[in-house]
């Protein structure tokens, strides 16, 4: 079941389209990967979802029913991409505070500090002032008091940007628990390696329009350029083949385009014949950074 | 409501924890007090006991000036202006030998200044000498002459207006109203900017933080903003209160204070002074009081801080509307402002008519236009003769009007605060009043 259902959404601004028609769903329990360039629409998108922008038209779904700010608000936990937090204000308290905004009841919200705090070692910053803290302890600090009041639904905008590898997957760790329990999470983001790496569902979009979605084996699946990589104990002698079309050598492996009509195998045999010493055949498929780059791009050079 | 409460909630707590908040709340009053307590102080004890030289060699005023206990005239024949301060004398006094000749002029030759206090004595007493003696000249009596010098003082000064109004008179004193009409109108005009800036700054800080948006994912726009608004209403009211209660419990304590020594020096003075005393600071200082006292609090108080609290309301969230739409160059705000500060200012500058002409038509109608009502009614209250109608009529247009610019401003804020990198025209601004949600 979908827990989040965009149809048709329009969003526009005097100059600008910045949401033109976008439709997905996103099933439940997923990582789903929002995916853009700078200017896209992602944040017009996420506020739209988090109930900070109504739509011009269109309909949002959340759980199969119409979305409405007031009840479904605290259902969601919404980390933006520039971090915000009050700079003067002691830490305990605003956690205390943002979470209690969020509907929580003040003793469970101590009861969800305590714990946050225990797990990622922030027992003794509860008196300090975000004034006081570096740029990623602020960013631990941010997705602490989005998952307090545990979300159903999760939206993290760059969560990634500022932290240190170990920081990094201290979060990656906390992400991939809350999905394991059942929490859904849009991720955006244009760092398509942790996308791969995270994410069981994408969507891009680009000014203002979806290219495309799916899940990201699927996706990768629609983009595959029939490549090949061929390992070889020896290079094989150069040879006119009818079947493929090199498109790339190392010292001992090839990578090999797969003429329209043939198949793999046929590539192995004619390789064969030539007494090719052929250790390993693999599919390469594209990464999502080729895709998103080259999706972008003809777009962009299509529209000048 | 919930949540607005929980914003109001913060909003109080982090401004009156506030080290500067304390400090000024606790401090104002202090130094108020204090700089009146000092001046009146420092009048009644810093003045000298002055010795003049008088030289009168046609004796046309001889016996005529009276010695008091701060001023004492002697009239030795050795004396003249290069030697006096060697015989003792603080200042001398050269009455020309035909002063009636008009060319010449009577001089008080002295090697520091006496003050302004003394000085002015020393004219009372040639402006009195000279005035008996064309009495005199004139066939004037001189048991009637001195009959009527010695009228009471206070006999002649208390001067009282009595403002009748249907079948009930009320004492009125002018000064007072006006003085009143004018520190009210003062105060609320500079609470509007303090507290106007606090919200207008309260929100910046949020835009420049970004926590805005984590906010609004939370709670509503409008919700932020009122709750903004009536959090720091609250700090001002807190702050109000403080002080007056510090005020008028200063104020009290003061009789006590200043009866003990000063007080007594200041009456002596008076006595000693005859006529031309009581004009002591500290003597003042408690007919002021007595004055201040009989004022009509009663209506004063209340409409003060439903003026404060009105006029709060109506600019404040003006004042968030444009904090919403600041990037981050805080000139941009100055410029901003202007639409709001103007009537701010106009308003004190209607008030300054206001207090003098409190039945003028421009003050009449600047008391009931909400723009400039909070601070004009004000100033008009105090006089005691503005109809209840007036004042009612006021009320009501102010709180239209507060209602109105929240929701005006509501929508310019919810565009604005998360709005960055783009500098707003008052042309996009009127747009995004028209615009549905």
């Amino acid at each position: 079941m979908a827990i989040l259902e965009l149809q048709n959404l329009k969003k526009y601004y005097a100059t600008q389209k910045a949401v033109d028609d976008i439709s997905f769903s996103i099933p439940e329990g997923c990582i789903f990967g929002l995916l853009g360039p700078n200017g896209a629409g992602k944040t017009t998108l996420l506020r739209m979802i988090t109930g900070i922008f109504y739509p011009d038209s269109g309909n949002i779904l959340f759980e199969g029913k119409k979305f409405d700010p007031v009840d479904d608000i605290p259902k969601i936990g919404y980390m933006p991409e520039e971090r915000g937090l009050y700079k003067k204000m002691k830490i305990g308290e605003q956690a205390l505070y943002l979470a209690q905004l969020k509907g929580m009841s003040r003793s469970d919200a101590m009861k969800k500090i305590k714990e946050w705090f225990v797990k990622f070692e922030m027992e003794s910053w509860w008196n300090k002032k975000v004034n006081d803290l570096s740029k990623g302890m602020g960013q631990k600090l941010q997705f602490v008091i989005t998952v307090l009041h545990q979300p159903k639904l999760l939206i993290l905008d760059e969560p990634f940007s500022g932290l240190d590898p170990v920081n990094s997957n201290l979060i990656k760790d906390e992400i991939f628990k809350l999905a394991k329990n059942g929490t859904t999470i849009i991720f955006s983001t244009h760092r398509m390696e942790q996308v791969e790496e995270i994410c069981n569902n994408i969507v891009l979009v680009n000014k203002g329009k979806k290219i495309l979605d799916g899940s990201v084996s699927q996706v990768k699946n629609d983009f595959k350029e029939n490549i090949f990589k061929v390992g070889f104990e020896m290079l094989p002698e150069q040879f006119i083949a009818n079947s493929f079309d090199l498109a790339g050598s190392t010292e001992n492996s090839y990578s090999v385009k797969i003429k329209d009509g043939h198949k793999p195998a046929g590539v192995l045999t004619e390789l064969l014949s030539h007494n090719a010493s052929i250790v390993s055949f693999n599919e390469v498929l594209p990464s999502l950074n080729d895709i998103f780059i080259k999706q972008v791009g003809q777009l962009n050079n299509g529209n000048k | 409501m919930n949540k607005i409460w929980l914003v109001i909630k913060r909003e109080y707590l982090t401004r009156v924890r506030n080290k500067t908040f304390i400090l000024s709340t606790i401090l104002l009053p202090l130094f108020f007090i204090g700089f009146i307590f000092a001046s009146a102080y420092f009048s009644a004890t810093s003045m000298e006991k002055q010795k003049v030289a008088v030289s009168d060699n046609n004796g046309i005023f001889k016996n005529s000036f009276q010695s008091s206990s701060l001023i004492t005239y002697e009239y030795p024949s050795d004396v003249n202006a290069d030697n006096f301060k060697e015989k003792g004398y603080s200042a001398f006094l050269k009455i020309p030998d035909n002063y009636t000749s008009s060319s010449d002029s009577i001089s008080l030759i002295s090697t520091k200044q006496l003050g302004l206090d003394a000085e002015d004595k020393i004219k009372d007493q040639i402006n009195t000498a000279i005035r008996n003696q064309a009495f005199l000249r004139n066939n004037i009596d001189k048991k009637i002459l001195d009959s009527i010098n010695n009228i009471d003082e206070d006999r002649m000064y208390n001067f009282r207006t009595i403002v009748k109004q249907g079948n009930k008179s009320e004492k009125s004193n002018a000064a007072l109203s006006y003085g009143i009409g004018y520190g009210s109108g003062f105060l609320i005009y500079i609470t509007l900017f303090i507290y106007g800036a606090a919200v207008m700054r309260g929100v910046m800080e949020e835009k420049m933080n970004r926590i805005a948006e984590v906010i609004i994912s939370s709670v509503k726009p409008f919700q932020l903003m009122a709750g903004k608004i009536l959090g720091i209403a609250a700090v001002g009211l807190t702050q109000l209160l403080i002080w007056i209660i510090l005020i008028v419990l200063l104020t009290s304590i003061s009789g006590s204070f200043f009866s003990a020594e000063t007080l007594q020096h200041a009456q002596t003075l008076n006595s000693s002074m005859g006529a031309a005393g009581n004009s002591s600071a500290a003597a003042n200082f408690l007919n002021a009081r007595d004055t201040f006292l009989s004022a009509n609090w009663s209506l004063i108080i209340p409409c003060f801080l439903f003026y404060f609290v009105g006029g709060y309301l109506f600019y404040a969230s003006l004042f968030a509307a444009v904090g919403s739409v600041v990037n981050e160059d805080p000139q941009e705000a100055q410029s901003l402002m202007l639409p709001i500060t103007m009537p701010i200012i106009l308003s004190f500058v209607i008030m300054a008519t206001a207090v003098g002409k409190p039945d003028a038509p421009i003050s009449v109608w600047g008391s009931i236009i909400p723009f400039s009502s909070p601070i004009v009614m004000m100033a008009r209250i105090p006089s005691g003769n503005v109809p209840v109608w007036q004042i009612l009529i006021s009320m009501l247009s102010l709180v239209a009007g507060f209602i109105l610019t929240t929701m005006l401003a509501a929508k310019i804020y919810r565009t604005g605060i998360l709005l960055y990198g783009k500098k707003v025209t008052f042309k996009e601004m009127g747009k995004w009043l028209f615009r549905k949600a």
